[in-house]
């Protein structure tokens, strides 16, 4: 378990790796970058994008989609992903272009490499998808250790599409955030703000709190 | 934020406090409410409640709340002969309020054995290991001062391991969830004393103050209906009341001023412009935790004081403890949803005092059964990180059917335990990196005791132990490793009755300084069993009670 980390590390790292990925944002832009996915999503015309082109727009929503794909219970697709990641790069997420900008362009080279006759990731079947992102990941996880040192700008592509996808689609519908809290829904997590007990399944019928006797504190204290 | 008295940077004022956490906050309070003029300087923003979200990118990637790795970077190493590298190596809240407004709430008294283990246990090779100048028992009043004004929940006498009391919680436990009746049911079939969580969060309603809602945003977050007893939604608001205490936040103090008598004279600071101002005081306390306090006094060294103000001992920053816990994490064949409710609604202390002779090596804990990664942090599992068991795929079908499964069905078991202080386990100042002020940066140099180690290796074997009686259905505990990171920062300017082996005396008062005193974690002697907010506030009613006295009899 060399790479492994306790919980408590992932939290500073979680701050550091991930800040480096959101740097320099400010909240107000991302609640505007995730109701701009709201509006983006329902709207019947197609609408607009910020960063990217509509080429690229489907690539990027190709590989959102094969991060947390479409089955019985919606995807990234369905969330918006696409949208809240395009408003993001205009906005608290600027630091990121570069990364996108520069892994465009290796994707297609990528793709062309593995299967020759396309370079358009989106054109490929998911099996196929899923061996070219299996590429960028296995390489991130070799160089992990240089990745976490490195400057945000040369932060990993897939890495970053993932962040990015898993913020999207898990995002407090409130302020934004998922789509119809379509993220929030798979993951069982109810939407409101205010819970009572019970709260799951073993707290029901609790039948209260029962101090221990008189004896067992006693036996406890000796011990 | 209440209309506020103000104060001129040129105007001497009784005292400048350094830092509203835990402890500046009920300084404030105290001082004002004893009629003296306050100004409290505060590094971060002034936040309330309709400034707090539920935003995890705004609080856990943006660091809303907490320091910023950006603009105050920080380096890292383990012992003294290395180089240290530049990584994130502490988190603490940096707002009005400080920590008490992002922290659990978990809040444990200290029990008597904290205060005098070394005499019980003998000294310990390669440490500093000593007992407080003062006891429990000087304390105990001041642990039921501040459970009964800022409000806890809890029961008292439910755990046979409680220290003496005076007086029970000022309101009943908070409601138990489905991890907290799984650790219960578990422990006790082991013959164990499970016991509700005495949390620093309302169960009842107090004036201007909601009752808990269980949102279950604690951890990390600002508590938008004020039912965490923060500093913020408590005291530092009775202080405003009193006419006399103005809290002055962006203020970031980079150096403690003394003239030619070795008297403090004022602070100067940049404020959010980053203007320079000296704010004028007859005394200055500093409650800037056990990172920032000691690095202020070092930051402070001038000619009279060539190696840091109050530090003839040369120990300031040194003796630091991090407090030592391996977790584990489990997941159960039925939902729990623990994302609702408090983080915390079962702990036990059953492991509080191990006997060395037993288990061969020193130090002690407790456990509790928790549950508080937000939905992403638990999804961005990464490899082995966030809430899914090791070696679940990052992305695609499998992970998305993890989260779908395993969110509502994960607990966590903590373990909070015993740090050693070692001379070299410090905060310093980086010779090399400065900050975005221009000032050195942090430096932590930390190794745990062998002993800390393998009382963390004891406190796991615990918990898996426990998950097996519970009937998990997945287990993984984290390694025990030696840490990097610190939360809690404690013991780096401690208090003592010999200005060779200590910083402060028992009033909190500098050895070296008639008029600096220190409140806040660095004052610790020892580091307890891993939840010190409770016994930082108790210390800091005792402190204004002892500067009171002092300044009454005009011994400042």
């Amino acid at each position: 378990m060399s790479e492994s980390v306790s919980r408590r590390r992932f939290l500073a790292q979680g701050a550091a790796g991930v800040s480096a990925v959101w740097v320099s944002a400010h909240w107000p832009a991302l609640m505007a970058a995730a109701q701009h996915a709201h509006q983006a999503a329902k709207s019947a015309t197609p609408p607009k994008f910020a960063f990217f082109s509509a080429d690229e727009a489907k690539e990027i929503d190709a590989i959102t989609s094969r991060i947390i794909p479409t089955d019985e219970t919606p995807g990234a697709h369905e969330a918006g992903v696409l949208y809240f990641i395009d408003h993001g790069l205009t906005t608290f997420a600027v630091d990121d272009q570069k990364t996108y900008r520069e892994g465009l362009p290796e994707l297609r080279l990528r793709v062309a490499e593995m299967f020759p006759g396309t370079s358009k990731f989106s054109e490929l079947t998911p099996e196929q998808q899923d061996e070219v992102l299996h590429s960028f990941d296995d390489q991130n996880q070799r160089g992990r250790q240089r990745r976490l040192r490195t400057s945000p700008g040369a932060q990993n592509f897939f890495e970053t599409v993932r962040q990015h996808t898993v913020a999207g689609f898990l995002i407090a519908p409130d302020y934004g955030g998922n789509q119809d809290g379509a993220g929030w829904k798979v993951i069982g997590r109810e939407h409101e703000y205010m819970f009572q007990p019970p709260f799951g399944y073993y707290d029901k019928g609790y039948p209260g709190w029962e101090v221990a006797s008189k004896e067992e504190m006693k036996e406890a204290e000796k011990k | 934020m209440l209309q506020q008295s103000r104060y001129k940077a040129s105007e001497e004022v009784d005292f400048v406090i350094i830092g509203s956490g835990a402890a500046g906050g009920v300084l404030a309070k105290e001082l004002s409410t004893n009629g003296f003029r306050v100004v409290v300087l505060e590094q971060g923003p002034y936040l309330t409640e309709v400034g707090f979200t539920h935003n995890e990118i705004a609080v856990l990637k943006h660091h809303q709340l907490t320091n910023h790795p950006e603009l105050q970077p920080t380096t890292f190493r383990k012992t003294p002969q290395e180089q240290a590298k530049r990584q994130p190596a502490l988190v603490y809240g940096r707002m009005v309020g400080g920590s008490s407004v992002h922290f659990t709430a978990n809040y444990w008294r200290f029990h008597e054995i904290d205060f005098v283990e070394r005499r019980k246990v003998g000294p310990i090779s390669g440490t500093g290991f000593a007992d407080w100048p003062i006891t429990y028992a000087d304390l105990e009043p001041y642990y039921t001062k501040v459970e009964w004004e800022i409000g806890v929940s809890g029961l008292a006498d439910a755990s046979p391991f409680d220290p003496p009391r005076s007086k029970p919680y000022p309101m009943p436990p908070l409601p138990v969830k489905s991890g907290g009746v799984i650790f219960e049911r578990a422990a006790r079939k082991l013959g164990w004393h499970p016991f509700p969580a005495p949390m620093a969060i309302l169960s009842q309603a107090r004036p201007g103050r909601s009752a808990c809602v269980q949102c279950g945003f604690c951890e990390s977050f600002g508590c938008e209906v004020g039912a965490k007893s923060s500093t913020l939604a408590t005291v530092i608001r009775m202080a405003e009341t009193t006419g006399r205490c103005e809290i002055r936040p962006n203020c970031y103090v980079h150096r403690i001023e003394t003239n030619a008598n070795g008297r403090v004279i004022g602070t100067a600071y940049f404020d959010e412009k980053r203007v320079a101002h000296l704010q004028k005081a007859k005394a200055v306390v500093v409650c800037a935790n056990g990172a920032e306090t000691p690095r202020l006094l070092l930051l402070s060294a001038n000619k009279q004081f060539p190696n840091g103000l109050a530090n003839s001992s040369g120990l300031v920053g040194k003796y630091l403890m991090l407090n030592s816990g391996p977790s584990a994490m489990a997941v159960f064949e039925h939902p729990l949803n623990d994302y609702k409710g408090v983080a915390v609604s079962r702990v036990l202390h059953d492991f509080y005092e191990l006997d060395p002779q037993k288990v061969g090596f020193y130090g002690g804990g407790g456990l509790d059964a928790r549950f508080d990664l937000t939905p992403i942090n638990f999804a961005l599992n990464g490899y082995d990180m966030g809430g899914l068991p090791p070696g679940t795929p990052r992305w695609g079908k499998e992970f998305k059917a993890a989260l779908a499964h395993n969110y509502t069905r994960t607990l966590e078991i903590v373990s909070h335990g015993t740090s050693l202080p070692v001379e070299s386990n410090s905060f310093s100042l980086d010779p090399d990196l400065q900050d975005a002020w221009g000032l050195p940066a942090l430096r932590m140099t930390y190794k745990d005791h062998p002993d800390d180690l393998k009382l963390g290796a004891f406190l796991r074997d615990r918990i898996m132990e426990l998950l097996d009686v519970a009937n998990a259905v997945q287990k993984w505990a984290s390694p025990v490793e030696e840490q990097t990171f610190a939360y809690h920062l404690l013991g780096t300017c401690r208090m003592g009755n010999d200005p060779k082996s200590s910083i402060i005396n028992a009033d909190h008062r500098a050895h070296d300084v008639k008029n600096l005193f220190l409140c806040d974690g660095s004052s610790l002697v020892t580091s307890g069993r891993g939840q010190p907010t409770e016994t930082i506030s108790a210390l800091a009613y005792r402190a204004a009670d002892r500067i009171t006295a002092l300044a009454g009899r005009g011994d400042i």
